[in-house]
C-alpha cells in the first residue's frame, strides 16, 4: 500500500515536471497555432544562463528574474527575426525552422557551457537535505509543483483578465478581424513567443536540480510535455499541466504494478492515443473549427 | 604496333605492379622503414574529453619513434576525428584504410562507432585492434576474429561483483538498475555468469530505464521495495547521479556496486553529493593518477616522466592519459612479437598470444592475457570503495 503511494507521489513530481514546459507549449500554441519543437532546448539554454549568473555571484531570485528577462527578449527576437519572414508560407516552414532551433540551441549549449551533467541549486532545500515523507518527495519537488501551479494561475489570469490577453486570444483566433480592431497581430505573435520561452526558463530551472543541468535534458521531457499536453488539450493551460501530472502517475503506476519498467512510456502513450483518437481535441479541449 | 593506348597501359602496369606485391604479402601500410597505424577518436562533439586516449596514443608512438621504433619500424599513428557518430567512423575508417592504406585500425572509440565498422573490418580482414569500449562483444573471437577489445568488459566487471558478494554476502538479496540496451544488458549477463545457478535467488528484482526517461524515480522506489539489501547500478553518469542521491533521499543503505563508466567525481558523485555516494564499491584495473598512494609508485614514476616529456601541459589527474598509454605500450609488445612478418594475419595471432604481460599503469597482480580463445586481454579487477571524499581500494584482485 505505502508502494502504491509512494509511485502515485513519485508520479506526480515528475509530472510536474512534464507539466510546467507544457505550460510554455501551450503558451505558444495560444498564440500562434504552431508548436515549437525547439521549446525544450531553449529551456536548457536558459538555465544555463542562470546557472552562470549564479556562480558569478547573483543572489538566486535576481539570477532568476534575470534570466526570465533574457529568455524573453530571446523569444521575441527569434519571432521578429526568423519566424516574421515566414509568417506567409506554410506551417511547415515554421516546423523546420523550430527544428532548425533544436539543433542550434542542443549544439550551443554544450559549445559554451560543456556537456558533463551539472549540479544545479534548489531554492527551497536548506543545508539539512530535502527529503520530505520518508524520501517520497523532495522539498524541491513540492516547490516546484507549488511553482508550477502559480504560473498556471498567472497565464490563466493573463488571458482571462487582461486587455492584452485578450487581443492575443483574438489575434491567434482570427488574425484579420483583429487587425481590423486595431490589435498589432505581429507583436501580440511575437510576445507569445517570448512569454513562452519565459516560461520555458522557469521550467528549465526548477527541473535542473532534479534531473541535472546537461544540454540534453530537455529532449526526453519534451516528448513527455508534448504527451501531456496532447492529452490536456493543447490550447487549455489547465489541461496541459493536468496532462503532464496524468502521464507522470499514468506511467510510474503502469510501470510498476503493469507492464513493467520497460515498457512503462510505451503504456502511457497507448493511453494517450486512445485518449485522442476518442476525443481529437484532448481531455479539456475545444475542437478548432476552421472555415475553408 | 606502339600506340599511344599501349604505351598508356604499360604505364599503369608499372605503377599497379608494387601494389600487388604488397598484397602478396598481404602487408599493406607496412615499409622497410615503418608501419601505418589508423585510428578514429571523438577529438570533437558531446563525447571530445575522450580525444585524450588519441593524444596519449600519439604521445606514446611519438616516444616509441624517439627510441629507435620497434624493430627499426618507426610508427607512424594517423588519429582522425568521428565525433562519436558512427557514420563518420565508417567514412574515416574507410578512408584509413583505402586511401591512406593502413595496416590496421587501433584503439577506435565508442561502442555504437565500432560497432558500425565492425562488420567491414572483418569482411576486409583488417585487425581491429584493442577497441577503446567496454563492451563485451569485442572478446566474439568465433564471429569476429579480426576484433581484441582491451580493457575489461561490462560483462567481466558484472561477474567480479558477482563473485565479491557470493563469497562475501551469500545471503544477500540482489536489487539491479540498468539502461535498457547492450550496455546495461552486459551486467544482467555478467550477473548471471558470476552467481550461475543462485541467480534466480539471489537477485530479487530487474528495473530498466530508457535514455529519455528524465528520472529514476519510480525504478528507485520499485527496487527498494524489493527488500533488497545489494543494489547493482548500470546507469551511465546523469541516471547514476540521480540513483545515487535518490536512494540517499529514500533512507535506503543498500550495498551499491555502481558500474566503473559512471564513477567520475566530477561528473557523477559532485552533482549527486559527495556523501550521498558514502559506501559506494566500483572495480578498478588502473592505478589512479590522483590517489597518493601511488606517488612512489616505480609504474606510475614510469607515466609520470612520459608525460612531462611528452604531453608537457596535459591535465595529470585525466586517467585517459594511462590509459592510453596502458594501452599503446599493449601495442608495442604486439609489434615486437610481430618482428619481420608485419602481415595482418600475424599481427592478429601476435595480438592474441599475450602471456603475462605487465603494465605499469595497471593495479598491481592485474596482467594481460589472450590466446586464440580469450579475446579479452584484461580480465580482473580490485574493488574500491568511495569513502566521502575519495576511492580506497580494498581486499585482493579478482578474476573474473
Amino acid at each position: 500500500m505505502t508502494g502504491l503511494l509512494h509511485q502515485t507521489l513519485s508520479g506526480l513530481a515528475t509530472g510536474g515536471i512534464y507539466a510546467s514546459l507544457a505550460l510554455a507549449l501551450v503558451m505558444v500554441y495560444r498564440a500562434t497555432r504552431q508548436i515549437n519543437f525547439a521549446q525544450g532546448e531553449m529551456a536548457t539554454f536558459s538555465t544555463y544562463v542562470a546557472l552562470t549568473l549564479i556562480q558569478a555571484g547573483l543572489p538566486y531570485w535576481i539570477a532568476f528574474a534575470a534570466t526570465l528577462l533574457f529568455s524573453f527578449v530571446m523569444g521575441v527576437a527569434l519571432e521578429r527575426l526568423l519566424l516574421r519572414k515566414l509568417a506567409d508560407h506554410s506551417g511547415l516552414g515554421t516546423v523546420g525552422v523550430a527544428i532548425g532551433l533544436l539543433l542550434i540551441f542542443n549544439a550551443l549549449s554544450g559549445w559554451l557551457f560543456g556537456f558533463t551533467e551539472k549540479g544545479f541549486p534548489s531554492p527551497f532545500e536548506g543545508a539539512g537535505g530535502g527529503a520530505l515523507l520518508g524520501g517520497m518527495l523532495s522539498r524541491h519537488e513540492v516547490g516546484m509543483t507549488g511553482v508550477t501551479l502559480l504560473v498556471l494561475g498567472l497565464v490563466y489570469c493573463f488571458f482571462r483578465f487582461t486587455r492584452l490577453g485578450l487581443a492575443m486570444r483574438a489575434a491567434a483566433a482570427n488574425p484579420d478581424s483583429s487587425r481590423l480592431v486595431g490589435i498589432r497581430v505581429g507583436w501580440t505573435l511575437a510576445l507569445g513567443w517570448g512569454l513562452a520561452a519565459a516560461l520555458g526558463a522557469v521550467a528549465g530551472i526548477m527541473v535542473a536540480p532534479i534531473v541535472f543541468l546537461d544540454p540534453n535534458m530537455m529532449l526526453g521531457i519534451l516528448l513527455y510535455a508534448f504527451a501531456g499536453a496532447l492529452l490536456g488539450g493543447a490550447d487549455n493551460p489547465a489541461g496541459a499541466v493536468i496532462g503532464g501530472f496524468a502521464v507522470g502517475v499514468i506511467e510510474n503506476l503502469g510501470g510498476a504494478y503493469l507492464v513493467g519498467t520497460d515498457l512503462k512510456l510505451t503504456l502511457a502513450l497507448v493511453i494517450i492515443t486512445v485518449v485522442l483518437v476518442l476525443r481529437p481535441a484532448g481531455l479539456f479541449g475545444r475542437a478548432v473549427v476552421a472555415r475553408v | 604496333m606502339l600506340n599511344r593506348r599501349t604505351l598508356l597501359g604499360s604505364a599503369a602496369l608499372v605503377a599497379v605492379a608494387p601494389v600487388l606485391r604488397a598484397h602478396a604479402e598481404d602487408a599493406p601500410g607496412v615499409t622497410a622503414g615503418a608501419i601505418k597505424l589508423g585510428n578514429t577518436n571523438p577529438h570533437s562533439g558531446p563525447a571530445s574529453a575522450y580525444g585524450a586516449i588519441a593524444n596519449a596514443d600519439t604521445a606514446y608512438f611519438n616516444m616509441i619513434n624517439e627510441q629507435g621504433g620497434v624493430n627499426g619500424r618507426k610508427i607512424d599513428f594517423i588519429s582522425l576525428d568521428d565525433a562519436y557518430s558512427p557514420p563518420k567512423t565508417v567514412e574515416q575508417t574507410r578512408r584509413l584504410i583505402e586511401q591512406d592504406g593502413v595496416a590496421f585500425i587501433f584503439n577506435g572509440l565508442g561502442t555504437p562507432c565500432q560497432s558500425a565498422v565492425r562488420a567491414y573490418m572483418n569482411a576486409h580482414k583488417v585487425p581491429q585492434l584493442f577497441v577503446a569500449t567496454g563492451a563485451d562483444k569485442w572478446g566474439d573471437y568465433a564471429h569476429f576474429p579480426w576484433t581484441m577489445g582491451w580493457q575489461p568488459s561490462y560483462r567481466t566487471e558484472a561477474a567480479i561483483y558477482a563473485k565479491y558478494l557470493l563469497n562475501e554476502k551469500p545471503q544477500s538479496k540482489i536489487a539491479v538498475l540498468y539502461q535498457n540496451d547492450d550496455f546495461g544488458k552486459d551486467y544482467l549477463l555478467g550477473l548471471k555468469d558470476g552467481l550461475g545457478a543462485k541467480y534466480g535467488e539471489m537477485v530479487v528484482k530487474e528495473a530498466s530505464y530508457e535514455t529519455t526517461d528524465p528520472t529514476i524515480d519510480s525504478q528507485a522506489v520499485t527496487l527498494q521495495s524489493s527488500g533488497a539489501d545489494v543494489l547493482v547500478t548500470a546507469a551511465t553518469p546523469k541516471w547514476a547521479a540521480q540513483t545515487i542521491r535518490k536512494i540517499a533521499e529514500l533512507n535506503w543503505k543498500p550495498l551499491h556496486f555502481m558500474t566503473n563508466v559512471s564513477v567520475s567525481v566530477g561528473a557523477v558523485i559532485k552533482p549527486a553529493g559527495e556523501q550521498n555516494a558514502a559506501g559506494m564499491i566500483t572495480g578498478a584495473y588502473q592505478k589512479d593518477p590522483t590517489d597518493p598512494k601511488w606517488a612512489n609508485d616505480a609504474g606510475m614514476q614510469e607515466w609520470l616522466a612520459f608525460m612531462k616529456k611528452y604531453m608537457p601541459g596535459a591535465d595529470i589527474s585525466d586517467n585517459n592519459h594511462t590509459y592510453g598509454f596502458g594501452v599503446s605500450m599493449t601495442m608495442e609488445q604486439v609489434l615486437k612479437q610481430c618482428g619481420n612478418d608485419l602481415s595482418r594475419g600475424n599481427v592478429m595471432k601476435q595480438a592474441a598470444n599475450l602471456k603475462d604481460l605487465d603494465i605499469p599503469v595497471l593495479l598491481p597482480g592485474i596482467r594481460i592475457n589472450t590466446s586464440p580463445t580469450n579475446f579479452h586481454p584484461i580480465r580482473a579487477m580490485q574493488l574500491q570503495r568511495w569513502t566521502g571524499k575519495g576511492w580506497e581500494l580494498f581486499g585482493s584482485v579478482i578474476s573474473a
